[in-house]
């Protein structure tokens, strides 16, 4: 049986094609380090509960991946440290190549062609001009040399932008609407809260207008205190600008209120996909029962 | 100190190399042009691969001269590989012939191709070598320029590692060097860069010019001559082919300006539309010269013609 | 008679004494006067002197033909020299403009009060040796000195009584063997040492691949472990211990630095692939130090060494310059450690940090080139300054702002 075979299906079709089309799907996305051999798959995953090949020692950080977001909608990848949700935004980002695997974004080759199979020069203008990221430790996704307006300029500035007046009046206006004062613009947000840091990277991930903005563990490092208003910035923009979100967290508060829908990874494998609010309440597969009721004890 | 400048009669010494003339001894032990054969056609395959990508580094193996890593042995390995019998090569620093480098540079072409003749008049020579100066006068399309280039990589002082700013020349990835010059703007108001301002290229690479100062950029953009540039220590050699675009990095709001020398002439030949250069006294006062020494010596003899002309007529 | 570590040791260093104590000159040879080194070599004393801290021209030239040359020893004597010195007390401060010049130049204007004075320099000369001079090699000093294989010419190769020994006046002494088993060989035999690192540092089998030759390409990293065995062994000698040191001491990393399997001198067998035979044939002999190090284990991530091994790095050098080699083994053991985390390497870590910056007349050639004028790009912002400045002073005296600073006519 394989793997996509094994993933508890919602019966309500959820997963077939939106008439209006995906703005992203995808297909198989597999991602090894090490050399490999031909029981890595078999040996590893959520049944044999590792990534960890036995016989050649390559982590399998994630295996067969794949899922449909549609446009303006929010999708959930839940699961714990290692399950790979984190690998599979950064291969989507561009921060590492997959191994295998597909992934098509409507707004590149009218989603024709898979983005992994784009030279470096592609890829980078789709990272710059279609994708926002925001990491989980604010050291990765900002420049903390330089000010905060300057890091949400330097997505503008990638997405050539070459107005001064223009990139300052639109970076003043997303971090005043993360709520960051107008005097913190020109400071460096080395000595920022992380709270505010996150903002910031918020900011700077819905600067160029992306039709997809990728959210990995945004609010761990945050106190909880801090974590509701930045979830709640986040919603607002969302619904307001229709941004479609894929949200990566161990977090299932989070998930539950950011996305409708969900996947849920275990040992590098999906288990578990479909709405959110019927994983949380009749979880199908055991990964997921354990999840859901650990968090309602 | 008055500084001497090249004369007419100079000039007019080398124009006979028009004709071959007397062969010179070649330094005894040395190859023509100092460098081996096949170093040369590997240097001129690294040319002709620059000439391909405008703006890209590209990267060749750098012999040592015996002139020092620094001092120009980047155009010096470019010039050498380049010139052969009937070539003209003029070589200058800061614009002038008689700067003590570019004495010794040329004194070490003059003494490894006998054939080569030497020139001071910029319009009289096929291959220019310079440092951090564009002559005034446009070049012709006959004409080479050859720039020595210290630090061959514009991203640099955003990127350490050259591992990493090859990568970024290669995806075009290039919004950290903007997001410098936008701090600046939003810092000082202004981009305060001088000399050796970037550039982008062909509407693709970003490339360092090399230290001349903005007041040269204009003349790069769209020019009739070949530029090339040479990094002997960086060991990369790139190019600018003719009638190719030359941009310096600007914003829509901030344009691009050149210095500015509001009112200020050159003493000697009363230019206002030149590269000026600061000459103080003891007291700290200044006057100004034209820094291309033959651009000037040629409008001083022009007035002083225009002179005896008009002092005949009288 | 060999070195024994525990018996013999003073006797093994009274011998080296005597071979160190036996001048290395050829029969009917002059010895070098001071005067010679003092007035001929005046920049060997003056970098002597300054890494020293003790003016005194006649102790460092003393000093320098005292080490036979090496000028890093002879800084050594004036250090420990000036210890045995009583300090009177200390000079006033001086000013630099109460110099008595002899050379004066600056790079931010064309012309300066006063003038650019070239002096004695050699800047602007062409480093061009003087080969015309000594016409065919063969017939000459140089031929005589080139040819010999060995480090120190033609003298050593005979003894007073006309007969030859390898050992003669090179050094060691006669009688002893000449060729010794390698100590890693040994390890090897013992069963404690990794396989054979590759061209890029990872255990595994001797490849049979052409090393990288970076005086015909230039390096693009990440380079091959060939490629920067060749960079160190052509690097700058302060500049490789300095970067070793760094790392010995642990600046960013372990300090574990690791321990000298074997330290060779000796001559090195020059064999080439003989045109029309196609047979490997000797054509001569050059002085080398080898040092081979341990103590760094490199192990590959998945498959053997799941045993402890010892990993060997690697330095070799032209001459008898042993300093040199052993840095040179430090760092070929420090480039072949991967960081754990990027960006936090140490210096001696980072390959673009020690193989941009060792190479002596790239690095001593840039330094220098301060000295070229620089006034067109110093002038690129100088005329804000200057405005600036006027208008600054202007404004402090009430008056109105002379439109520019010129003084023409």
């Amino acid at each position: 049986m394989t793997v996509s075979e094994r993933t508890t299906i919602r019966s309500n079709g959820a997963t077939a094609p939106d008439a209006t089309g995906h703005v992203l799907s995808v297909e198989g996305l597999t991602k090894l380090y090490g050399d490999g051999c031909p029981d890595c798959l078999r040996l590893t995953g959520p049944e044999t509960e590792t990534n960890s090949c036995p016989r050649c020692g390559s982590i399998v950080a994630c295996a067969d991946v794949s899922f449909e977001l549609r446009p303006g909608r929010t999708l959930g990848i839940v699961g714990e440290s290692g399950s790979g949700k984190t690998t599979v935004l950064r291969c989507l980002y561009g921060d590492m190549p997959p191994t295998s695997g597909d992934a098509y974004l409507n707004a590149y080759a009218g989603g024709q062609r898979s983005i992994f199979k784009a030279d470096p020069q592609e890829r980078r203008r789709i990272r710059n001009f279609h994708l926002g990221m925001v990491y989980q430790n604010p050291r990765q996704g900002l420049n903390l040399m330089i000010s905060s307006g300057g890091n949400v300029a330097e997505r503008l500035l990638a997405a050539e932008w070459r107005r001064v007046d223009a990139i300052r009046e639109r970076a003043a206006g997303l971090l005043g609407r993360m709520e960051i004062p107008l005097d913190r613009m020109d400071q460096i947000p080395a000595y920022f809260s992380g709270g505010m840091q996150q903002r910031v990277q918020v900011a700077k991930a819905l600067a160029n207008g992306p039709v997809v903005v990728l959210l990995d563990e945004m609010t761990s490092g945050l106190d909880v205190s801090v974590q509701a208003g930045v979830l709640d910035l986040i919603l607002e923009i969302q619904r307001e600008e229709g941004i479609a979100m894929l949200v990566v967290s161990h977090d299932l508060g989070v998930i539950r209120l950011l996305c409708e829908r969900t996947i849920v990874m275990k040992s590098g494998r999906v288990v578990e996909a479909g709405v959110t609010d019927q994983i949380l309440e009749d979880p199908h597969h055991p990964y997921t029962q354990l999840l859901v009721s650990s968090v309602n004890s | 100190m008055t500084t001497t400048i090249a004369n007419a009669s100079t000039a007019i010494e080398h124009n006979t190399a028009f004709d071959v003339g007397p062969r010179r001894e070649t330094l005894p032990g040395y190859n023509y042009a100092f460098l081996d054969e096949l170093s040369k056609k590997a240097i001129r395959r690294a040319i002709l691969k620059a000439v391909a990508i405008p703006g890209y580094q590209v990267p060749f193996g750098s012999r040592e001269l015996p002139i020092a890593r620094g001092w120009g042995t980047g155009g010096l390995q470019i010039t050498l590989s380049l010139v052969g019998a009937g070539d003209v090569v003029k070589v200058i620093d800061q614009g002038a012939d008689d700067s003590v480098n570019a004495v010794n540079i040329r004194r070490l072409v003059e003494r490894t191709a006998p054939d080569v003749s030497t020139t001071t008049e910029t319009g009289l020579a096929s291959i220019i070598q310079t440092r951090h100066r564009t002559p005034e006068q446009p070049l012709r399309e006959d004409q080479i320029i050859v720039y020595q280039v210290p630090l061959p990589e514009p991203l640099r002082p955003v990127e350490r590692k050259e591992s990493e700013t090859r990568r970024m020349h290669g995806e075009g990835d290039y919004s950290r060097m903007w997001v410098a010059l936008y701090e600046d703007i939003v810092q000082n108001g202004r981009i305060t860069r001088g000399a050796g301002y970037p550039v982008m290229v062909n509407e693709r690479h970003i490339m360092s010019p090399s230290p001349i100062p903005r007041w040269d950029l204009p003349r790069l953009d769209m020019a009739r001559n070949l530029s090339l540039f040479g990094a002997g220590r960086e060991k990369r050699v790139y190019a600018v082919p003719p009638l190719t675009s030359v941009i310096p990095l600007a914003f829509e709001d901030q344009p691009f300006t050149v210095e500015s020398f509001n009112g200020l002439h050159c003493r000697r030949c009363g230019s206002d539309g030149s590269y000026l250069v600061a000459i103080p006294d003891e007291r700290g006062e200044s006057h100004y010269v034209c820094s291309d020494e033959d651009w000037c010596a040629a409008r001083v003899d022009a007035q002083q013609t225009l002179q005896e002309g008009q002092g005949a007529a009288e | 008679m060999a070195y024994t570590a525990v018996k013999g040791g003073s006797d093994a260093i009274v011998a080296a004494e005597k071979l160190i104590q036996q001048p290395q000159i050829a029969p009917g040879e002059a010895e070098i006067a001071l005067e010679q080194i003092a007035h001929q070599m005046p920049a060997a004393v003056d970098k002597v002197m300054s890494e020293g801290g003790l003016y005194a021209p006649g102790l460092a030239a003393m000093a320098i033909r005292q080490v036979e040359g090496d000028l890093f020893e002879a800084a050594f004597m004036l250090r420990a020299y000036r210890s045995t010195l009583p300090r009177f007390g200390y000079s006033l401060p001086t000013r630099g403009d109460e110099m008595r010049v002899v050379r004066r130049i600056s790079s931010s204007f064309r012309d300066i009060p006063g003038g650019q004075l070239l002096g004695r320099t050699r800047d602007y000369t062409q480093r061009l040796l003087n080969v015309g001079e000594f016409g065919a090699f063969e017939n000459s000093a140089v031929g005589a000195l080139n040819g010999n294989g060995t480090a120190n010419g033609a003298a050593r190769e005979q003894l007073p009584n006309g007969s030859h020994d390898a050992n003669a006046g090179n050094g060691a002494a006669p009688g002893l063997p000449t060729h010794f088993p390698k100590v890693a060989d040994v390890m090897r035999a013992m069963g404690i040492m990794a396989s054979r690192p590759s061209d890029n540092g990872h255990a595994g089998e001797i490849p049979v691949t052409e090393p990288d030759d970076i005086t015909r390409e230039s390096m693009r990293f990440p380079v091959s472990r060939t490629a920067w065995l060749q960079a160190l062994a052509r690097g700058e000698s302060g500049a490789l211990v300095c970067l070793a040191y760094s790392s010995m001491r642990g600046y960013g990393g372990k300090g574990d630095h690791g321990t000298i399997a074997e330290l060779r001198v000796g001559d090195l067998p020059l064999t080439v692939t003989h045109p029309l035979t196609g047979q490997p044939v000797t054509i001569g002999h050059y002085r080398a130090t080898e040092v081979e190090m341990t103590g760094r284990e490199h192990r590959r991530r998945s498959s053997e060494a799941k045993l402890d091994r010892y990993g060997l790095s690697y330095g070799l050098v032209f001459g008898q310059h042993e300093r040199k080699a052993i840095a040179m083994a430090l760092l070929d053991s420090t480039l072949m450690e991967q960081a754990p985390i990027e960006g936090q390497a140490a210096p001696a870590n980072d390959q673009e940090m020690v193989l941009y910056h060792l190479d002596g007349i790239e690095s001593f050639g840039f330094v220098e080139h301060l000295k070229l004028p620089h006034f067109v790009t110093f002038g690129s912002g100088l005329q804000l300054m200057i405005e600036q400045a006027t208008s600054a002073s202007a404004a402090a005296m009430n008056e109105p702002v002379a439109q520019d600073g010129t003084a023409t006519a």
